[in-house]
């Protein structure tokens, strides 16, 4: 296939291979950006719907060459009138797989990598690679995820953070005629968790009412969804409900149906079963396209350095009119992610847990009094010792007598210490001598 | 403003470190701190069948006032990823009479649902399953027959209480014994 053609380029060029008004006051023209771009430079794209499909597009036919998709659903019908990488004959396949197939197969030179996985799927090592992250997610879980992962990519040498680990993160969002892009840029501006209160808390309707005094339908359904599922187990013991099973929306439907005659209330339909048990937000495609664009030239921006990026959240509703406001979320001071820098603490191999207790104690500047110490080994929590909880207390004393190196402690590992004298827990990062060194 | 053109240049040459594996996400750092300080009163205890993991255990609570008096309560507690966004799914293991806790451990309690805010903590959550043994409210009903009784009759609900715990029907209902 013809990946080159005369003036392909063009409308790139002019912005990276010239100065004017609006440019960066640092930036530095040349050719080898174009190049960078479409050679070097690698991006992930998080999630392959709504905003993915529209993000995919945008930065393809921008240029960048080098995508990885990233998505762990497959397509259902109700997708095909916004996700528009996907037609009638992919619903059932992977998103990732049909969304990468078609970019390939539509944008000459552009290689996108599909992972039909979750992003906990894959470590470090994978997302290290890559120079800049976009989101196009539902969920408040996977963006805390993604944003302590890039924070713990990053590197310090002597305290100073080493740039070339940061990885920005460009995140979108959009909720009906509302939504929202941002630029986070790990360590140095607000991240997820520091603007973890912007996001609207999930409605819950008190358990009281949905019992014994439902007046709308979405109380009777919520009733047959939390209550009487798990009595009846309709589809075998154990079964959890699945929101794309038919029969589990039917079941789900006529059950509530039945709440809602005895109460006279009306209105459930088997759309509105769905959206409460899915908890649907409804989708409007011209918002996932602003969005998905604003985002896309944050990525441009920061591949290429022409312009200063967005600072660093933009809100945008097209309700009445159209709306947008941009302002800079701040960094949170104690923010559990990213202010959360792992200090040294110096040991060696031989040295007891009784003794890292012992210091977290009396150092000067610490000072603890009833510190809880837990490490992360292979990605899941050992919990080291922890005195305030009787029942962690007895099953982890033993642990005190032991020397870092038989709790399997290694050069580089990172302790998290709680205690009363710190609003939040502490992160360590051991620096073990071995004992030949030391003797 | 940062020169990513520039600075990625550099990159890609495998130079980064060792994996240290992923770090304890936020969640996990939240919940430790909760843990460590618990401060619960005498009547209220903490279990963790497993010490590595903080976000599954079980808190025991033995009032020693009131209609509950001598019984023991177990309530399992599961934290998810999303704490402290979202709130921890508490159900009561033990079978009890209680107005705001229904027969399969359901509990209404107003901070494990609608009312929940992240600046709450476990610790909130176990003071409010001990006041629902204290001051068990019938206007807030999940368990009908139990509250129209402590409305109406409150000798009665005292008495139905007692049975309960001691091991008996109520109506046609079988409880287990709870008492210590």
């Amino acid at each position: 296939m013809e990946t080159e053609w005369p003036g392909r380029w063009d409308h790139l060029q002019k912005i990276v291979e010239r100065g004017g008004p609006f440019a960066h006051p640092d930036f530095d023209p040349s050719p080898e950006i174009l190049s960078f771009l479409k050679e070097t430079c690698k991006i992930l794209v998080i999630g392959a719907g709504g905003l993915g499909c529209e993000l995919l597009k945008d930065l393809a036919f921008m240029g960048f060459s080098d995508i990885h998709v990233i998505d762990m659903d497959t397509i259902d019908v109700s997708n095909l009138n916004r996700q528009f990488l996907f037609r009638a004959k992919d619903v059932g396949k992977a998103k990732a797989d049909c969304a990468a197939a078609f970019i390939n197969a539509r944008v000459p030179g552009c290689r996108v990598t599909p992972h039909y996985a979750k992003i906990q799927d894959f470590d470090e090592s994978f997302y290290r690679d890559f120079h800049i992250v976009v989101c196009g997610l539902d969920s408040i879980i996977a963006r805390r995820w993604i944003n302590g992962m890039l924070i713990s990519l990053l590197r310090y040498e002597d305290g100073e953070l080493d740039q070339t680990s940061l990885i920005p993160m460009v995140d979108g969002g959009t909720e009906g005629f509302k939504g929202n892009a941002r630029v986070i840029l790990p360590s140095l501006t607000a991240c997820v968790e520091c603007t973890l209160g912007f996001y609207p808390p999930q409605i819950n309707f008190p358990l009281c009412t949905i019992a014994h005094t439902p007046r709308l339908p979405e109380h009777c359904i919520e009733f047959v969804r939390i209550l009487l599922w798990p009595k009846e187990e309709p589809f075998g013991a154990g079964v959890s409900i699945d929101g794309d099973d038919p029969k589990h929306i039917q079941w789900i439907l006529e059950k509530s149906q039945e709440r809602a005659n005895e109460y006279n209330i009306s209105g459930i339909t088997y759309r509105l079963t769905q959206g409460v048990v899915k908890r649907i937000m409804p989708a409007v495609a011209s918002t996932n396209a602003v969005i998905a664009a604003a985002c896309a030239t944050e990525v441009f921006k920061i591949a290429t350095s022409c312009c200063l990026s967005l600072n660093n959240y933009m809100n945008f509703n097209d309700t009445n009119g159209v709306y947008t406001y941009t302002f800079e979320a701040e960094r949170l001071e104690d923010c559990l992610a990213c202010s959360n820098k792992p200090q040294a603490m110096n040991f060696s191999e031989a040295d007891k847990l009784q003794d890292v207790l012992t210091y977290l104690q009396e150092n000067s500047t610490l000072q603890m009094k009833t510190p809880g110490i837990t490490t992360s080994v292979g990605g899941k929590n050992k919990t080291l010792y922890m005195q305030t909880v009787k029942s962690i207390e007895a099953k982890t004393r033993e642990n005190l007598k032991l020397s870092l190196k038989e709790l399997g402690l290694e050069d580089g590992q990172e302790l998290y210490v709680a205690d009363v004298t710190t609003p939040n827990t502490l992160t360590f990062q051991l620096r073990l001598a071995t004992t030949m060194d030391n003797s | 403003m940062i020169k990513l053109f520039t600075l990625k240049q550099q990159k890609k040459d495998g130079e980064s470190g060792p994996d240290r594996g992923k770090r304890a996400s936020a969640a996990q750092l939240r919940i430790q701190k909760d843990i460590n300080e618990l401060n619960l009163p005498k009547t209220c205890q903490v279990d963790f069948p497993d010490p590595d993991d903080l976000l599954n255990f079980k808190v025991v609570i033995a009032p020693d006032e009131e209609f509950y008096r001598g019984g023991r309560f177990v309530f399992s507690f599961k934290v998810g990823q999303g704490y402290p966004h979202d709130p921890p799914k508490v159900k009561c293991e033990t079978m009890v009479y209680h107005p705001n806790i229904d027969l399969e451990g359901n509990v209404c309690l107003n901070i494990l649902r609608e009312d929940w805010k992240p600046v709450l903590t476990i610790n909130s959550i176990v003071y409010g399953l001990q006041y629902l043994f204290l001051e068990p409210n019938p206007e807030d009903p999940l368990n009908k027959e139990a509250a129209e009784v402590l409305q109406t009759n409150r000798r009665l609900f005292e008495q139905n209480v007692a049975k309960s715990m001691r091991g008996g029907h109520i109506g046609n209902v079988y409880f287990d014994r709870c008492l210590k």
